[in-house]
């Protein structure tokens, strides 16, 4: 049987063991004068029966699908003639892919020679071999796993403290997951990052101040050498989250405080989930929007106010973006603002603060901490908008300081990088891994710093 | 005792000015009887529910929340510099009541209030009432601790800032001062104002809401329970307290603690379910109680 015929196998005995199990120890409770004189209740006696069937089963398969390919490749590849064994790495994985698709029989015999359809054959018998003998192990693992444990149904064996161990350390492991994948996307990016650097080297990367990662086929075409400092990139996208938080931190903010403060509790259920309806638009929508309404508005308006604007500037971006980002910092900062204990408002109106006063003094220091992460939860979104700013900002990697100017962020460059048929070991492919890490850290630090900020004007209430 | 039921016009109740005897609650008085029989006659209230100098004026009060009816007709007079204690079994209003005082029912969406209630002559639920000018002259303390998570002394200051109170520095200083040392607390905090309130004992933090409190220079001061989360040491001293501020504030106090109403107030008024029973000289309520439905609950029979 395959693996995934396996698994749900392997939960079906791990239910007939809960059952057998849970009956036993009723059984074995009976005679004793209810189950009060066990250990435990029959639904942990059960549970351990349950565990014990599935998570060894369990952990045996995944260890035989681990390693399973990689053995029967190799004993596959020792069994090739002498003749035909591959000399390098490349010629090694073509070899193998000859064998496997003759074994899958996509590719007629008669063009291979004749050790490569032995070693195909091979191949399918040890596959089938492996299948069987995994089917049977796992099976006898669970069997045995459940019978052992149901053999443990007694009224001296405490079922409740093995099962509260087992689901603590299953907790464990799904934080567990969460934080190796944040680290193994870090090294993959890392090791890039270096192979990156060994071309480029690492200050013209960051202070360089112009973009343009177009590096030519052959050495004596004009412009051969690309330019990578991602100085501009980084203003561009500084700027548009600058303007975005602008927008969306003060609206967002006090249309919370409206919220929480103000509002009837009618209001308040009509206009909270409208508001947090601006989160659910996809941005590719917030993007023509800005590229068709806002962009041209604002072009508009700055020329007849005498003003020089490109049609895609970084202001229409970060207006867009702003006002996308909007629910993150209203929705938290509402929440919060309602955790605020109501003593320490009425202790406020009751020295004869009024509802702004209170707001300002009391309420708002309290949820601080709260409100900094929903602005810092909305400035990553910011810098990690990508959609709106292809579509609105542009791509010319401009260094400048005007926001009427089209600008282009970290973002876009990396989709730009990497969208296309590109050859994976040119600078300007791994350019986007290095970029992808300057926005790693740099987020990274912001978050730190926020959360040092909080640490010292949090004021502690209860 | 007689058995009317409730009649919510007002017009029915004469205003009575001083004694408001019922002729047969001597009689009555002897019977045993279970309390929950009684059927109080609305807005009838025995003793001396009214004063010759009012500080608070209030008539035929009515308070709702949405369709129950939580205060049932009350009137009563709040002497000037009086030491006034609500008592009562749990949910019967005496919060309510004294929430009404300076209009911090305002916050709850479902509360209407009905009556007459004027402080000094006038109209505290006026339309054109100012709640913060109303509030800066009665004060409140709350049943649990509730010191702004600030330091010690912008506590203390929250009040007077807010009012414009001192124009300088050292003004502020020396209300802060003033306001600590009449609230007991100086000696224990001179030290370190610039701690956080939160971090003080339970008695501490309550004597700190009691120099918030009085830092705007109030005339009335409300205390809803103002002791029930405190150990005896501190209730103690919040007592000793009461009465040294009785001398320039008048104070109203809910309290559960007989013993506390017997100890700090000049006077006492029973409630029972929304009703106002009984307002007596305290020495009066808890030796001889005029209502039958009083006596039962001084003497530990219910609530």
């Amino acid at each position: 049987m395959q693996t995934a015929d396996l698994l749900p196998l392997v939960l079906v005995l791990a239910a007939v063991a809960y059952g057998f199990a849970f009956m036993r120890s009723r059984a074995v409770a009976a005679p004793l004068g209810g189950i009060r004189n066990l250990k435990a209740l029959p639904a942990y006696y059960a549970a351990r029966a349950a565990l014990w069937c599935a998570i060894p089963a369990l952990i045996i398969l995944g260890t035989w699908a681990a390693f399973e390919g990689k053995v029967i490749q190799d004993m596959v590849m020792a069994s090739l003639p002498a003749e035909l064994a591959p000399q390098s790495a490349g010629r090694a994985s073509l070899t193998l892919s000859q064998i496997s698709n003759l074994a899958a029989g996509k590719l007629d015999p008669s063009i291979v020679p004749e050790g490569i359809s032995g070693a195909a054959t091979l191949l399918q018998e040890l596959r089938e071999q492996s299948s069987q003998f995994k089917t049977l192990l796992v099976i006898l693992i669970a069997v045995l796993g459940g019978t052992f444990a149901w053999t443990q149904v007694a009224p001296h064996i405490n079922a409740r403290k093995s099962v509260e161990r087992t689901l603590q350390r299953l907790f464990f492991v799904c934080a567990a997951v969460a934080i190796l994948t944040t680290i193994g996307i870090v090294f993959s990016v890392i090791f890039e990052t270096f192979r990156f650097f060994e071309k480029v080297p690492v200050s013209e990367f960051l202070f360089g101040t112009s973009w343009s990662p177009q590096t030519a086929l052959r050495a004596d075409q004009i412009g051969s050498e690309g330019a990578f400092g991602i100085i501009p990139l980084f203003t561009g996208t500084l700027m548009i989250s600058a303007i975005a938080l602008l927008i969306a931190v003060p609206v967002g903010l006090l249309s919370a405080v409206y919220l929480s403060e103000y509002a009837s509790p009618m209001m308040r259920s009509v206009v909270k989930p409208l508001l947090e309806m601006l989160a659910g638009v996809p941005t590719v929508v917030y993007g023509f929007f800005a590229a068709l309404t806002v962009a041209p508005f604002i072009r508009d308006l700055a020329l007849a106010l005498g003003l020089e604007a490109s049609s895609q500037s970084a202001l229409a971006a970060g207006l867009v973006m702003g006002i996308m980002i909007i629910p993150f910092v209203s929705s938290l900062s509402d929440d919060v603002i309602n955790a605020v204990p109501r003593t320490l408002r009425d202790g406020s109106l009751a020295l004869g603060a009024t509802q702004s006063e209170t707001m300002k003094n009391v309420i708002f220091p309290a949820a601080l901490p709260g409100i900094m992460g929903g602005i810092l939860l909305a400035a990553s979104r910011a810098i990690g908008e990508t959609m709106i700013v292809v579509m609105a900002a542009g791509l010319a990697a401009n260094l400048t300081a005007n926001p009427l100017d089209s600008v282009t962020t970290v973002t876009v460059q990396i989709v730009t990088l990497l969208t296309g048929d590109q050859e994976f070991d040119s600078a300007k492919t791994l350019a986007a891994f290095a970029l992808g890490m300057m926005l790693f850290i740099v987020t990274l630090l912001l978050n730190v710093i926020a959360l040092k900020v909080v640490r010292k004007y949090r004021e502690q209430y209860d | 005792m007689s058995v009317i039921s409730d009649t919510i016009s007002s017009s029915m109740n004469p205003t009575v000015m001083k004694e408001t005897k019922m002729p047969e609650s001597d009689s009555t008085k002897a019977k045993i009887e279970r309390p929950a029989d009684t059927v109080i006659e609305e807005g009838k209230t025995v003793g001396i529910p009214f004063s010759d100098d009012p500080k608070f004026k209030l008539r035929d009060v009515n308070v709702f929340y949405g369709e129950t009816r939580a205060i049932k007709n009350i009137s009563l007079d709040i002497a000037r510099n009086e030491v006034i204690a609500f008592i009562g079994p749990s949910g019967c209003g005496k919060s309510t009541f004294l929430r009404c005082l300076n209009r911090m029912n305002d916050s709850i969406e479902s509360c209407r209030i009905k009556g007459s209630l004027l402080l000094d002559g006038q109209n505290i639920y006026d339309s054109k009432r100012d709640v913060v000018e109303l509030r800066a002259r009665v004060g409140m303390v709350f049943q649990k601790p509730n010191p702004f998570p600030k330091s010690i002394y912008d506590n203390v200051a929250y009040g007077p800032r807010i009012h414009g109170l001192a124009n300088r520095k050292s003004d502020l200083d020396d209300i802060v001062e003033n306001s600590l040392r009449k609230a007991g607390l100086w000696n224990e905090v001179r030290d370190r104002l610039d701690a956080m309130a939160t971090g003080m004992s339970g008695g501490q933090q309550q004597r700190l809401c009691i120099a918030r409190a009085i830092a705007v220079s109030p005339e009335v001061v409300l205390m809803d329970e103002p002791c029930s989360a405190l150990d005896p040491i501190a209730t103690a001293r919040i007592e000793e307290l009461i009465a040294e501020l009785s001398e320039s504030y008048t104070i109203v106090i809910v309290t559960h603690s007989m013993q506390q109403a017997a100890r700090v107030s000049n006077r006492t008024a029973y409630f029972h379910l929304g009703h106002l029973v009984e307002v007596n000289d305290t020495s009066k309520v808890f030796t001889t109680p005029e209502h039958e439905l009083t006596e039962s609950y001084i003497t530990g029979r219910f609530g």
